[in-house]
């Protein structure tokens, strides 16, 4: 992918919606999901639809996610009536990715049939790993098989992106046993396949048994990991395009892509994060909180964050960085080069800057990178605080 | 004026806790120098963190009037003295000016180190002493065994130690009546050039420096023209008077008498504690003896964590120094520290309650270096020089030879300990002397032993190898030279002054690899591998790697959730606030605490 392809998602509009169901929670998630909560499926999907017929009509969509939560757990009808919500009021552009995620035990001959022809395109499988004892500790519900089968049943089904996210850095994972994962993956020659390392969120059942003394991961294993997925994946031709994704060429996510290009992505259901008009906002996150506000006719969003001039470039690097064709470096690229922090950082080789792109060379080190981008300050409002303490001298 | 006939001047001798204000409150009360109204728990200790720790920093002294069954009436002056062995010399000079000590001892604790320490100095200041057991209500109490270690130290029957417990009033009325028949009223010549002992001063906002003094011979009048004999100065007394505890001014101080006096000097060091006040016109041919420069035995290196509080830490410490003429300090620069100050303490009690006091008083944060003590250093030309910090020892071949501070150190213990503190004193490089057995149960401990041995954590371990029970005292006995090396700590190549540490040669390489293993653990990972070295001029003793960190990426973004991800890095931003770049190496403050703590294993 060219910088000048990915830049261009800055214009792009994009929107997710949030499913919260799940069968169980697994214990490392600490989204917004219930489980054993099924009853609101219905009453849930309605509140959606009202969030979103309610909603400012933009411009048709070129990238649509279903995120979760297991979208996969709903009814096919009552995905239908979500995207028939966001047809209706904004349209989907003929030619746009529509994404799903779905769990691989979900993922049956006749369900991906009928995703398929409500209007899916791209499903992304909530794969983890093809170890049956690491899927055991991380709380899935599925095995290798259901993968492969699943992987099939989209195949078959006219899918044009599957997708397959994959968990490393589990305590008590081999290398050989991520090794296993990453060759199953490559041989079932998926489109897409996020690698996420392993992480403790505070609040999860893994955040408190790690708490209590249970091994946490292990970032030098981590790092392992990441380089063998990294480079076993770019020999099967699959391309890094962010810190965690990996595609065939054409095969990138639209929707991702338009997040870290800063670009506008509308966002519906509890818990979902929007960006419009310089506003990042976000909804309710308890479901039922979420539902009785759309019920009473109430907006859901609880919070606001608007980004211009200066705050509105230093997010442009902070989500343009995690791309591996960086960023336009511009003011804050500028800043950071010259900043103490920005000079160790290229020293070390963390960040550099080619062909007029400012990069993250060293993807595991990017909050490194990340940090110092957020402690720069203004260059404009330092030379204006400067200028005038020599006012206030004179005077 | 009074008669001397009527005058008893005395101190307490106490060790901390063992109830010396308890018991002067009561005497206050006794004698109505203060009323129930007034009556604060313990009115003579007025500084906040002497209420606190139950010590007694600075001396003050109190009048009181008596009247004894007999129906004499007489003046009483309890002169307070500090507990502290950092504050030895002053206790001297309140000593000096007493002609009685009331040495008080907990009934349940017996004899602490300071208390005979103290007792040793009343002795041989030639004042009488009289032994007490405090304390004897409590549950716990032992009187006989305290009553025969004080026999013991004294001489004399145990059964002529008072028992009392100032918190009851118990025996208190007995007290008085001995200290009237056993010290000696003073008999200084009234007519006699006027020698007046300053045993100590403070600082009053409003009315400068303030000095309490005790007239030996001659007499003081208001308004005389007044030498200080040790530093040559001349000031008026604008003001004498007694302290009953109120400030009363009085037309004169005859002989005897005890009280302050206000010259309208506002610096406390140009009024010397221990120096002689005579009359400018009429001087006393010599001096009281006893004089002594105030001197810094324990330096460290104060430096504030926020560099931008240097000018506030300066202020802190002027202002401290208006009370504290003992506190010296010069400006020093660390290159892992920044900008602070070098601070010359009299012991390890004094170091830390300024440093305390520089907290909480003046809400500074600050980072204190190693303590250490002043070398003296003889240069090739045979000159000698003294060094107070680790970074200013000249390099082997600059230097003929290195001599250090020694310190008679006694150590009092139930016999129980002996063998451990023995080890202890000798690890440290102590030579034991005499050891004495008070009793079958209590032994006092001699030896010499380097200043630098304990200025850091001995006292601490000395608690904790005997569960508090040893208590222990010390005093200075001069330099002697040693095999001393500096050992250098090295991160990523360059050494870092603040983990500098003269030690002895033998125990350079234990330092040197305890130093580079503490801070292995405490030094973050950072972007490039980071050696740890500990270093003897160019030779490398000891050696730990802090690897590169290899991986600090968040995984996902949360389904879009930008803010989150900012916030988050955002805190983990705000932690790094606390560290120190040192050379490219980001230390966290915490470190520089926590790579000098002690602990059990050394």
């Amino acid at each position: 992918m060219t910088p000048e392809t990915a830049d261009a998602f800055a214009n792009h509009a994009a929107a997710y919606v949030h499913i919260p169901f799940c069968s169980a929670v697994c214990p490392y998630c600490d989204f917004a999901v219930v489980a054993g909560r099924d009853d609101l499926t219905e009453r849930y999907v309605a509140a959606l639809c009202a969030e979103i017929m309610g909603s400012e009509p933009w411009r048709p969509v070129q990238a649509l996610y279903v995120g979760g939560g297991t979208p996969s757990r709903l009814d096919p009808g009552l995905l239908a009536m979500v995207l028939d919500a966001v047809e209706r009021r904004h349209g989907i552009a003929g030619d746009a990715e529509v994404s799903l995620e779905a769990n691989p035990e979900d993922f049956g001959p006749n369900f991906a049939r009928t995703l398929r022809a409500i209007g899916f395109n791209r499903v992304s499988f909530g794969a983890q790993s093809f170890s049956a004892p690491v899927l055991s500790r991380l709380g899935r519900r599925h095995d290798a098989a259901q993968i492969e089968h699943a992987v099939l049943h989209a195949r078959r089904s006219g899918f044009t992106s599957v997708s397959l996210d994959l968990i490393f850095g589990t305590p008590g994972e081999s290398l050989d046993s991520w090794q296993h994962t990453v060759e199953r993956t490559v041989a079932l020659e998926p489109d897409h396949v996020s690698c996420y390392a392993l992480t403790v969120e505070r609040g999860t059942p893994l955040g408190r048994a790690v708490g209590n003394g249970a091994p946490a991961p292990d970032p030098d294993v981590q790092a392992r990991a990441y380089q063998l997925a990294d480079r076993r994946l770019g020999a099967a031709g699959y391309g890094r395009y962010e810190t965690s994704n990996w595609a065939r060429p054409g095969h990138e996510c639209r929707y991702n892509l338009t997040v870290w290009a800063q670009g506008e992505y509308l966002a519906f259901g509890n818990g979902a994060h929007g960006h419009r008009g310089g506003v990042r906002f976000r909804n309710l996150r308890r479901i039922d909180a979420y539902i009785e506000a759309v019920e009473r006719g109430e907006t859901p969003r609880v919070g606001e964050e608007t980004a211009s001039g200066w705050a509105s470039e230093i997010e442009r690097l902070f989500v343009g960085l995690r791309r591996t064709v960086g960023v336009v470096p511009g003011s804050g690229g500028v800043a950071l080069l010259a900043a103490p922090e920005g000079e160790r950082l290229s020293q070390a080789g963390v960040i550099e800057v080619r062909e007029g792109r400012l990069r993250v060379a060293k993807p595991l080190l990017g909050d490194e990178a990340m940090r110092a981008v957020l402690g720069l300050a203004d260059p404009e409002v330092r030379e204006n605080a400067a200028s005038a303490d020599t006012v206030s001298l004179d005077a | 004026m009074t008669d001397q006939a009527r005058i008893r001047n005395f101190s307490i001798i106490a060790h901390i806790d063992h109830g010396k204000s308890t018991l002067a409150d009561r005497l206050l009360e006794r004698t109505g120098a203060v009323s129930q109204r007034e009556m604060r728990e313990q009115v003579l200790d007025t500084m906040d963190l002497e209420r606190e720790r139950g010590i007694t920093i600075k001396a003050q002294s109190v009048r009181l009037a008596y009247t004894s069954p007999a129906g004499e009436e007489l003046v009483l002056n309890l002169i307070d003295t500090p507990g502290h062995v950092d504050f030895s010399y002053e206790v001297s000079r309140s000593l000096a000016a007493c002609e009685g000590a009331l040495l008080l001892v907990d009934a349940a604790q017996g004899v602490q180190a300071q208390t005979l320490a103290n007792a040793y100095l009343a002795i041989d200041a030639g004042l009488e002493v009289i032994p007490a057991v405090n304390k004897i209500d409590l549950a716990a109490a032992d009187p006989e065994a305290a009553a025969a270690e004080l026999a013991g130290i004294l001489g004399g029957s145990p059964d002529d130690v008072l028992r009392l417990s100032a918190k009851t009033g118990q025996g208190v009325d007995d007290l008085l009546e001995t200290l009237v028949k056993e010290v000696p009223a003073p008999s200084g010549d009234p007519d006699a050039p006027l020698r007046a002992l300053v045993f100590d001063s403070y600082f009053d906002a409003y009315r400068g420096v303030v000095c309490y003094l005790r007239v030996v011979d001659g007499s003081l009048g208001s308004g005389d023209s007044l030498r200080f004999m040790a530093t040559g100065e001349v000031h008026e007394a604008d003001e004498i008077g007694w302290l009953t505890p109120k400030a009363v001014p009085v037309a004169r101080l005859g002989p005897g008498e005890v009280g302050f006096l206000i010259t309208g000097v506002k610096e406390i060091d140009r009024i010397r504690v221990g120096d002689t006040i005579t009359h400018a016109q009429r001087p006393a041919a010599t001096a009281l003896p006893g004089y002594e420069e105030p001197k810094p035995m324990v330096f460290s290196g104060l430096f504030p964590t926020d560099g931008d509080d240097f000018e506030k830490l300066r202020d802190a410490l002027e202002k401290l120094r208006l009370n504290d003429a003992s506190l010296v300090w010069q400006p020093e620069t660390s290159k892992a520290l920044g900008f602070g100050f070098r601070c010359g303490f009299l012991g390890l009690l004094h170091m830390e309650i300024v440093r305390e006091r520089l907290e909480r008083e003046y809400d500074l944060d600050l980072v204190a270096t190693a303590p250490s003590v002043a070398y003296r250093v003889i240069m090739p030309d045979g000159e000698e020089t003294e060094i107070r910090s680790p970074q200013d020892l000249p390099e082997p071949n600059d230097r003929r030879g290195v001599s250090e501070p020694y310190v008679k150190a006694m150590i009092l213990t139930p016999s129980e300990f002996v063998g451990p503190i023995m080890a202890l004193a000798t690890g440290r490089r102590g030579i034991v002397g005499d050891i004495s057995y008070m009793t079958p149960e209590r032994v006092e401990l001699d030896f010499e032993i380097p200043l630098g041995e304990i200025v850091f954590d001995f006292f601490d371990l000395l608690k904790s190898k005997t569960r508090g029970y040893a208590s222990l005292d010390y005093e200075p006995i001069g330099y002697r030279e040693s095999d001393l090396v500096k050992v250098d700590i090295l991160l990523n190549g360059q050494p870092v002054d603040a983990f500098s540490a003269i030690v002895h040669r033998d125990a350079a390489d234990a330092y040197g690899r305890k130093m580079t293993g503490r801070l292995r653990e405490l030094i973050p990972r950072q972007l490039f591998d980071v050696p740890i070295q500990a270093a003897i001029g160019g030779r490398i003793i000891a050696r730990e790697t802090v690897r590169a960190k290899r991986k600090d990426v968040t995984a996902k973004c949360y389904g879009g959730d930008i803010t989150r991800k900012k916030k988050l890095l955002q805190r983990q931003k705000e932690g790094k606030k606390r560290m120190k770049m040192v050379g490219s190496v980001e230390v966290p403050q915490e470190a520089f605490v926590a790579a000098l703590q002690v602990d059990e294993e050394s």
